[in-house]
């Protein structure tokens, strides 16, 4: 029972650590919490819907469209909204996200109606392996499983060996400066935007494939993605996957032990113990600035 | 070369430069001294592009390219770059990755060969190079923040107040070094400084501002025979006893 709960654990975590990765992008350079993200990835799984459905397009052709798609609308965003603010502070940016979210939402509920749909997915949640004893694991979580770290190990190489990698933590740390050296802040924001919505949109596709395509679908994980970024500190990119399995185990744990019904109220614990204990997340390894 | 024609700069409705004209003669070093708030710093700010809708009034010119106006980062593909006062070096990149984001517009082979330049004329940066440079003393930064902008190789070099904070040891270091860039390379150099002594002594032309405007302008021997530049500048004073009352009248003239 114990073994079977924390594999399942991991495999749900790591949906929330795909989340919690595209929250933790997107604060990394700006300090915004995008209230938007759930969304956007909903709002990208529904064109994956319409290509595999509607058009009847495969498997690797539709998410390679959407992803695409959701890089452009990560991208636009930022360059129509986020961008147009005057002076902007990190709270009205946050309510510019606030206020994206309501859009995306109603764009898919009216494009798209609010009823459940049957998202097909190559791999089944229904075949499973046997990890030794009772445990088991689905092909689908083995996925799951496969594309965050995958996500992860390549955002980690962007960021740490490439030029546009670097010149993005450069941008966060000091954007001034960083205008001083040639690079193009704006281009390196919807660049942000861009990628952390293509991670999020990964994120919806492997949700909407264990449960039903709704509007809804991303809700519940955006607050575990924020709640495992929190965990993780926010601004480590290492801190937010874990954080992402972490509360994994630890929601499941409680579920199985403790109440299924009071599931749902862990992410909210979490949040609210970290900021009491260690409000800097636990694998937060901020730079302390010389006084 | 550089051309400052007449420019007026506000900060909403406070008016920090009072027409301002400068010309930087090529491959010198021209010094601009003033007391703090002078409007040094907002000088180069201005010519960089980095106040909004900044100058108001006035127009600043590359050769025959208008700059006031452009994006801070065209400016500096132009080939200006802006050393700002306090460093303002990546606090969380290695020193090598921001000497890297100094190359950042350029490509990587040319690079390669400018880090060698950069690690020649301060062999310090090189021992650090994995070091993240917040965690360098504030000479060092200032070194890296000056490797950085070589990095661009840049036509024009803007230097905001180099030797702040600076032991009198590093700062012989610091101007000996952009004395030598300047004199190998013939990089234009618009320096600003609070320490007239170590500016005065090593540029070819100098300003002197005080509340937004020029009051001064002469080589170093000229400046340093005035006796304004000489009292307040230098704190050199001149005659025994200069009366309180004459003193403030000398300072008023230059408003
Ligand atoms: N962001 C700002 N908003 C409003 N006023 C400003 C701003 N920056 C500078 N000022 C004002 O503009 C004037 C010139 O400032 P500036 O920073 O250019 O002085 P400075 O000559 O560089 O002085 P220092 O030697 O102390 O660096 C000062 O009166 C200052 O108060
Ligand atoms: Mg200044």
């Amino acid at each position: 029972m114990l073994g079977q709960l924390i594999t399942s654990g991991i495999a749900i975590g790591a949906t929330y650590a795909l989340m919690a990765l595209a929250m933790v992008i997107i604060y990394k350079t700006s300090e915004v919490l995008n209230f938007a993200q759930g969304d956007m990835a909903m709002l990208s799984a529904f064109v994956a819907y319409m290509c595999l459905s509607t058009y009847g397009l495969g498997f690797a052709m539709s998410f390679t469209l959407a992803l695409a798609f959701a890089f452009a609308l990560g991208a636009f965003l930022e360059f129509a909204f986020l961008r147009r603010a005057k002076e902007p502070n990190v709270l009205g940016l946050i309510i510019i996200t606030l206020g994206l979210e309501m859009m995306l939402y109603g764009l898919a509920s009216w494009r798209w109606g609010s009823d459940q749909k049957d998202f097909p997915f190559p791999v089944s949640d229904f075949d499973v392996y046997q990890l030794g004893g009772d445990v088991v694991i689905s092909q689908l979580n083995l996925v799951t499983l496969g594309v965050a770290c995958a996500l992860m190990i390549l955002l980690f190489v962007f960021f740490r060996y490439t030029k546009v990698g670097v010149a993005m933590k450069a941008t966060q740390q000091n954007q001034q400066a960083a205008r001083l050296m040639g690079i193009r802040v704006g281009r390196i924001m919807m660049l942000t935007w861009g990628m952390s919505s293509v991670v999020g949109a990964c994120a919806a596709f492997l949700i909407a494939s264990t449960d039903t395509l709704d509007p809804n679908l991303m809700w519940t994980p955006q607050l575990k993605g924020f709640s495992a970024a929190v965990l993780g500190g926010m601004t480590s990119l290492v801190g937010a996957v874990l954080g992402g399995f972490i509360l994994g185990v630890v929601e499941n744990l409680f579920g199985g032990y403790v109440s299924v019904e009071f599931k749902a109220v862990v992410a909210f614990a979490v949040i609210v113990l970290i900021l009491c204990v260690k409000p800097s997340g636990l694998f937060a390894k901020h730079y302390v600035r010389k006084v | 070369m550089l051309q400052v024609k007449n420019i007026e700069t506000l900060y909403g409705l406070v008016m920090a430069l009072r027409g301002v004209s400068l010309e930087l003669p090529e491959n010198k070093i021209t010094a601009i001294l003033g007391s703090n708030g002078a409007g040094k710093s907002t000088l180069c700010k201005t010519i960089m592009g980095m106040l909004d809708d900044q100058p108001d009034k006035g127009t600043i010119w590359l050769d025959e390219t208008r700059i006031d106006k452009k994006d801070t980062e065209d400016i500096v593909n132009l080939g200006l770059a802006y050393v700002p006062e306090g460093r303002e070096v990546f606090e969380e990149l290695t020193v090598l990755e921001n000497l890297q984001m100094g190359a950042y517009t350029r490509k990587t082979s040319q690079a390669k060969d400018d880090l060698k330049r950069v690690y020649e004329l301060f062999p310090r940066l090189k021992e650090r190079q994995k070091q993240l440079a917040g965690h360098l003393s504030g000479g060092e930064q200032q070194m890296l923040a000056i490797g950085r902008a070589l990095m661009m190789r840049p036509r024009i070099m803007l230097l905001d107040e180099p030797s702040l904070g600076l032991s009198p040891l590093l700062v012989k270091e610091i101007f000996g070094t952009i004395q030598r860039v300047n004199a190998e390379y013939g990089t234009t150099m618009l320096l600003v400084e609070q320490n007239a002594a170590m500016a005065l002594k090593n540029c070819h032309y100098g300003y002197v501002m005080e509340n937004g405007r020029f009051v001064l302008a002469g080589t170093p021997e000229e400046l340093m025979a005035d006796e304004d530049v000489r009292e307040f500048y230098l704190g050199i004073r001149s005659e025994v006893s200069v009366k309180g009352y004459q003193r403030y009248k000398r300072k008023k003239r230059w408003r």
